[in-house]
């Protein structure tokens, strides 16, 4: 059983304060979604759990199973069991897509980096390639290099699936899918939480969390946790919009 | 081959840093100072050569004095290029060998480093190993004689087959710039290969170069004549211990590749950083002959290689492929390509990738030009820069000069950055720094790489990963 605590988060970037002293934990099997309009801090909130250099933790912590995570590195948070899938992730045509996926797990394993992938890997990507509905062409690719939308977010929830991480952090995993690609992606995410995975996870439409079925929702805005219960909160903002569901907190 | 980016994560020792664990080698004789035609007269007498071999070093000397200093070189390489104190012969005092085993240990394990021994055993159909001025190892296989395939000392081919020599020898690169003229002047040592036609040789044949001490020129000349379709792949390497001061070299090949033949010519340049680098390399293919370059320019603080064909008869194609690493504050290397459609239907690409790092500065320059009445000529060129931070530069100067309607010239760049995002995006799937580093130089060279025979392709990736597991520390 792992947990994820965030405590009394405060993080700036280039000297702006964009999250304000935000807490919430998540454990293993566990899914939060985490709500909030544009701008609300919410990718701020994944890249600093990430540990990207650019986001300044101000105050607070990131624990993993009572580790503190804070002044760890990116690669070292990894390592520990958690994951970010991004939002808008970067492209590097350089490596390919298999490239890549095969290093990470192969570090995982304690193997060396460029070690060939072992059978089981194999395996698990063909099959996990057409459950998220990608093909075996796209392994061969650059890392998103040219990539549609869509198929950015499913390559990030393929190696979400490669690496099995204790807790995964997903950053709109559904926005620029068409409906197949939801449903595949909420099944996919689905069955990992069941494996034991924990999630957190941001989204701008209710439907994947029909099928994920939320443990707890949160509603972020500037910076700060203004709401905190179940799926009730999602219907709410569905049917009354940010604007007016914030008016009335 | 992708193994081998092991090295990255293990570490251990560059063949230069086991090279300069060992003791300077000994010399029999050194020629120092100021190059007159006294030293020029010396060294053709220590070779025993012919006469007119004398009188055509005394003539390039002569140019050398005549022409000016390059204008295209940076001041701080022009100034370390202080010729008089550099020795320009050194002969080491070792006999001539065709056997390992005959090679002094201190001396074998310079080889030994670069595992020059086992790929020889492996791979080659022959070697020669030059070290300083003179080739000190030299084994051919059996079955090349048999062929009538002449592969020996360039020396040795001076004294047997002057008519050859005078035939061919720098007319293909005549001294047309000051350091043509200096090689042509004080050369020694290199290979001569001659394929007789319809010969094809299924093995390599290499020539490995080191320069053991500071301050040394090396001038070796490479000619491979490939007589009307043979085939021969010659490859050349190079390496050097870390040197106190600069060492200078100034080699030169030139390589015929006659009708219908095909001629792959593979440098694979790991000089170490204290060596400012200079060869002069050109081809002239004929009629529906083909020459393969791949300058892989690794090493060497300085380095400035324009691999050249001239497509003098129809049909007539070249393929240029340059793998440059600027890996160093102040490091500049330029790797060119020169092509000249001479003739109607004939066709190039040039391919060049290269990877600044730690201030280094890469350079492509290249030149296609296309005569009138050369028609329906096709050439490529794509150049990709890859920098690896703010202080390194790539620069892509690629020119054309095309006379003739019918030719389809194209060309292509890309600048890949390893940014902070980038390499956070690569952290984040438990990558360290240098490991998203090596995986990213690995992979943007793996296309040319994996066009290399395999034993090759191992030694590349393994310097390049060397190269780049102490890309952490140094930056
Ligand atoms: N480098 C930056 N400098 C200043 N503001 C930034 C920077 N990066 C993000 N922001 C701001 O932080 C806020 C939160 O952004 P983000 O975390 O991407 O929100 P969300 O993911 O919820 O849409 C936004 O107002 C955004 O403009
Ligand atoms: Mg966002």
């Amino acid at each position: 059983m792992a947990e994820l605590k965030v405590e009394n988060l405060t993080v700036s970037v280039d000297g702006k304060v964009i999250i304000e002293d935000v807490s919430f934990s998540v454990k293993s099997g566990e899914v939060l979604a985490l709500m909030g309009p544009n701008g609300s801090g919410k990718t701020t909130l994944f890249m600093t759990i990430a540990g990207h250099p650019k986001y300044n933790v101000i105050k607070g912590r990131v624990l993993l199973d009572n580790d503190d995570l804070t002044p760890l590195l990116p690669e070292e948070r990894v390592m520990k069991g958690i994951m970010v899938a991004f939002q808008t992730p970067i492209a590097v045509p350089e490596v390919r897509l298999s490239t890549l996926i095969t290093a990470m797990v192969n570090k995982m394993n304690g193997r060396k980096l460029t070690d060939p992938a072992p059978p089981s890997l194999v395996n698990n990507l063909i099959k996990g390639v057409q459950e998220v509905g990608l093909t075996p062409a796209h392994l061969s690719r650059g890392v998103n290099h040219g990539f549609s939308g869509g198929e950015m977010k499913r390559s990030e929830v393929l190696q979400l699936l490669m690496a099995k991480p204790k807790i995964a952090l997903i950053d709109e995993p559904d926005s620029g899918l068409d409906v197949d690609g939801v449903y595949a992606v909420g099944k996919v995410l689905l069955n990992l939480v069941n494996s034991g995975t924990g999630i957190v996870l941001t989204t701008h439409s209710a439907r994947i969390l029909h099928t994920l079925k939320p443990t707890k929702v949160l509603v972020l805005s500037k910076g700060r946790i203004i709401a905190e219960g179940g799926l009730e909160l999602v219907e709410e903002i569905e049917k009354i919009g940010y604007e007016n569901f914030l008016k009335v907190r | 081959m992708k193994q081998d980016l092991r090295n990255l994560i293990e570490g251990g020792l560059t063949p230069e840093e086991v090279l300069s664990r060992d003791t300077p080698v000994r010399r029999s004789i050194e020629i120092k100072g100021k190059i007159t035609s006294d030293v020029i007269e010396e060294i053709s007498k220590i070779k025993n050569e012919p006469d007119w071999m004398r009188r055509f070093r005394l003539r390039n000397l002569e140019l050398f004095n005549k022409l000016p200093a390059p204008n295209w070189l940076p001041n701080w390489v022009l100034e370390s290029i202080n010729l008089e104190e550099y020795l320009t012969y050194a002969k080491p005092d070792v006999n001539r060998a065709s056997s390992w085993d005959e090679i002094p240990p201190e001396i074998r394990s310079y080889y030994e480093s670069a595992n020059i021994p086992e790929i020889e055993a492996r791979a080659l159909l022959g070697l020669g190993a030059q070290l300083d001025s003179e080739i000190i190892y030299f084994n051919i296989k059996k079955q090349l004689a048999e062929k009538g395939v002449v592969v020996m000392p360039m020396e040795e081919a001076v004294q047997k087959y002057p008519d050859l020599i005078k035939q061919y020898f720098m007319k293909i690169f005549p001294p047309e710039h000051k350091f043509a003229a200096l090689h042509g002047a004080l050369w020694s040592g290199g290979v001569f290969v001659y394929v007789p036609p319809g010969v094809r040789i299924e093995a390599p044949i290499e020539a490995f170069f080191l320069i053991s001490n500071a301050g040394e020129g090396q001038f070796e000349h490479t000619l491979v004549i490939a007589d009307k379709g043979s085939y021969i792949h010659y490859i050349e390497g190079c390496s050097a211990p870390r040197l106190s001061r600069y060492s200078f070299h100034d080699g030169m090949v030139e390589l015929y590749a006659h009708e219908g033949a095909r001629i792959r010519f593979t440098t694979v340049q790991n000089w170490s950083k204290n060596v400012i680098n200079f060869n002069n390399k050109r081809a002239i293919a004929e009629g529906n002959a083909k020459v393969e370059w791949v300058e892989a320019s690794i090493g060497s603080v300085a380095s400035f290689v324009y691999p050249s064909t001239i497509l003098k008869g129809e049909g007539a194609g070249t393929e240029i492929t340059g793998i440059t690493i600027a890996n160093g504050n102040r490091h500049v290397k330029e790797n060119g390509a020169k092509v000249i459609h001479d003739a109607p239907n004939t066709y190039s690409k040039i391919v060049n990738k290269s990877i600044s790092a730690n201030g280094g500065t890469a350079v492509y320059k290249g030149v296609v030009y296309v005569r009138k009445g050369a028609k329906y000529v096709k050439s490529h060129v794509a150049c990709d820069s890859l920098i690896l931070d703010d202080k390194s530069k790539a620069y892509t100067i690629p020119h054309e000069q095309v006379f003739e309607d019918t030719a389809v010239v194209t060309h292509e760049a890309y600048t890949g950055r390893i940014s902070e995002d980038k390499l956070f995006y690569l952290r984040s799937r438990g990558l360290s720094e240098e490991e998203a580093k090596g995986l990213v130089v690995l992979g943007f060279i793996s296309d040319v790489t994996e066009g290399l025979p395999f034993e090759y392709a191992m030694v590349l990736n393994r310097v390049i990963s060397l190269e780049f597991s102490k890309y952490g520390k140094v930056a």
